[in-house]
């Protein structure tokens, strides 16, 4: 029975009082390397640890029953606080389920426009994974360097669309606005040099001692454990499984640039670390050559849908059945047909999937959201027994979990 | 302070400056607040770049700590949960006297958007908050601004009171 003076913590069929040499501790939800609002149950065995449980929803906030009480592009700045590091590719995630729910092909100079941005925050994901990584393990000058480079990234966000973190800058069925003028000059001067920035990582991280002996064969996950927990992205082909939904399902223009997917076969955390300073490169190489399709491009930003998208601002101020249209898609919304859609982007963390159950209503009948973060939540109960207390630091910051985006 | 003019040749090189107890100790109050490293979502990331290379946070002295104990800043960089506000409020109690409370963000003043079954409408339901900072995410600069301006309520306050109990709307 239990005293009331004494209660006992209580937790998922744990025993806290034990007669073995086991200890549990609580970690989080509150600390500097949980990467947010992760709480995890830890059974320690001396320093090592014999089960994990994570716990999340400490950031729940129920986005996903916001959707169903929004119009369609009143939901889009929600998506920004989802991966708030990306927030772009939420963004064109959920643009893109929308786009192929109502069937709308979106003009090409807003498709190079919004692989820019699409690459640019993938850029800029990579580079605060880093820093963060770097700062758990203990590398602080990373961090200085790697938050160095990602504020010019996040001027090149701020130039086109005002802000630094919360873009909303792909709408459905296109992209509001036409780059500024000497974006894509700035654009250039940032891709030439971001390759130095990215040796300087390199030179400081690949032979540190007290780097490689935190990373090496630290967090292994072999490619049945990534497949059969859901892994996808960078754990995914970090354990030697090409997987890359910009390969396997291009959208956009990615069929149309060159670029490599990098695979790792060491499957522990330094691969992925390399993993991400490849991709860097190829998110670079992708820019490179976008520069030039811009120009190619005529000027039409939105799609020609007046059902769907109002029409560009001039017609609206002067064209009476324009003006009408955009009243009733402002104040009803737009109403896609009877229907459902899933569609998958690469997101920087991996696979991100909106699907969209529509009605024929102007919301959502239901919204669900297949975040990446998640998936790499849930192997940590697999990965972390086995390794040492003082790894699951390194274990939890190399996963690039975000946990707007698990628990949303 | 009071600087008052000394010939330092001839009255053995002192120099004096004539204050107040309450104001040379909240003078080192304000010149060395050191926050809390609590990141509850988006705002969290930009609080971190106030923290790092552009913006530095470390030449207004602060240095942000992992432990409540040696914190006497709590930024509220994000989106407080009901699942999450017992923790919040318990980070609070362990923070030693004298502390204060920067609201940082739409989310963390009045729950923002989130107007949910999930979410606390408002950080200071559960613990009294000094500066609130408006934005979606708040920009660093203004991280940077609510901090000068707590600086200088903490310079008008008397060191040696005890602090009234603050309200809690």
């Amino acid at each position: 029975m239990q005293k009331v003076n004494k209660l006992k913590p209580f937790f998922e069929n744990l025993v806290f009082e034990r007669e073995d040499n086991r200890m549990i501790i609580n970690f989080g939800p509150q600390h500097p390397s949980s990467h947010g609002q992760l709480r995890l149950i830890l059974e320690l065995d001396g320093e090592l640890v014999t089960k994990a449980i994570p716990d999340v929803g400490y950031l729940h906030r129920g986005m996903e029953k916001m959707a169903e009480n929004m119009i369609y592009n009143e939901f889009m700045p929600t998506t920004d606080r989802m991966d708030y590091i990306a927030s772009t590719s939420n963004n064109y995630g959920f643009a893109l389920a929308v786009e192929k729910l109502i069937d709308l092909d979106v003009p090409r100079r807003a498709k190079v426009i919004r692989m820019m941005l699409l690459e640019l925050s993938r850029i800029t994901s990579h580079l605060f994974w880093l820093a963060c990584h770097a700062l758990d393990v203990g590398a602080m000058t990373i961090f200085l360097y790697a938050f160095r480079e990602r504020e010019y990234a996040m001027d090149l966000f701020e130039d086109y669309c005002g802000a630094r973190l919360t873009h909303s800058a792909v709408r459905i069925g296109g992209v509001p606005l036409d780059l500024p003028k000497g974006w894509t000059n700035s654009l250039m001067k940032f891709i030439n040099e971001m390759p130095a920035a990215i040796e300087t990582y390199e030179g400081l991280l690949d032979k540190n001692r007290i780097w490689k002996m935190r990373l090496e064969d630290v967090g292994v996950i072999t490619p049945e454990m990534a497949q059969s927990w859901g892994c996808s992205g960078l754990m995914l082909r970090g354990s030697g499984i090409a997987w890359d939904i910009r390969k396997e399902e291009p959208y956009e223009l990615y069929d149309e640039v060159e670029f490599d997917v990098p695979v790792s076969d060491r499957c522990d955390a330094y691969g992925r670390y390399k993993l991400h300073m490849k991709e860097m490169r190829e998110s670079l190489k992708i820019l490179k050559q976008l520069i030039p399709m811009y120009a190619e491009t005529t000027p039409e930003l939105m799609a020609n849908a007046p059902k769907y998208i109002s029409a560009p601002k001039e017609q609206v101020m002067t064209q009476n059945y324009s003006l009408m249209q955009h009243f009733v898609l402002v104040t009803q919304g737009m109403r896609p047909p009877v229907g459902e859609v899933y569609v998958v982007t690469e997101s920087p963390k991996g696979e991100l999937g909106f699907y969209i159950n529509s009605q024929g209503d102007p919301y959502p009948y239901r919204l669900k959201v297949r975040a990446p973060s998640f998936w790499h939540t849930s192997i940590l109960q697999a990965v972390l027994p086995g390794q040492y207390l003082a790894d699951v630091v390194t274990i939890i910051g190399n996963a690039n979990i975000v946990f707007g985006e698990i628990d949303r | 302070m009071a600087q008052h003019k000394i010939n330092y040749l001839s009255e053995g090189g002192l120099p004096v400056a004539l204050t107040t107890v309450d104001k040379l100790v909240q003078w080192g109050r304000s010149n060395s607040m050191w926050p809390l490293t609590y990141g509850l979502a988006c705002c969290a990331i930009e609080m971190m770049a106030t923290g790092a290379s552009r913006y530095d946070f470390d030449r207004f002295g602060t240095i942000f700590r992992a432990s409540p104990r040696q914190s006497d800043v709590l930024i509220i960089a994000g989106t407080l949960t009901k699942k999450h506000s017992p923790f919040m409020r318990r980070l609070y109690d362990q923070m030693s006297e004298p502390k204060w409370v920067i609201s940082m963000g739409s989310c963390a003043n009045t729950g923002g958007m989130f107007n949910t079954y999930a979410t606390v409408q408002g950080a200071d339901r559960i613990i009294p908050v000094d500066i609130y900072l408006p934005g979606c995410a708040p920009r660093p600069e203004s991280l940077q601004y609510a901090l000068m301006l707590l600086q200088k309520k903490v310079r008008t306050e008397s060191a040696s009171r005890k602090l009234k109990p603050k309200r809690l709307v």
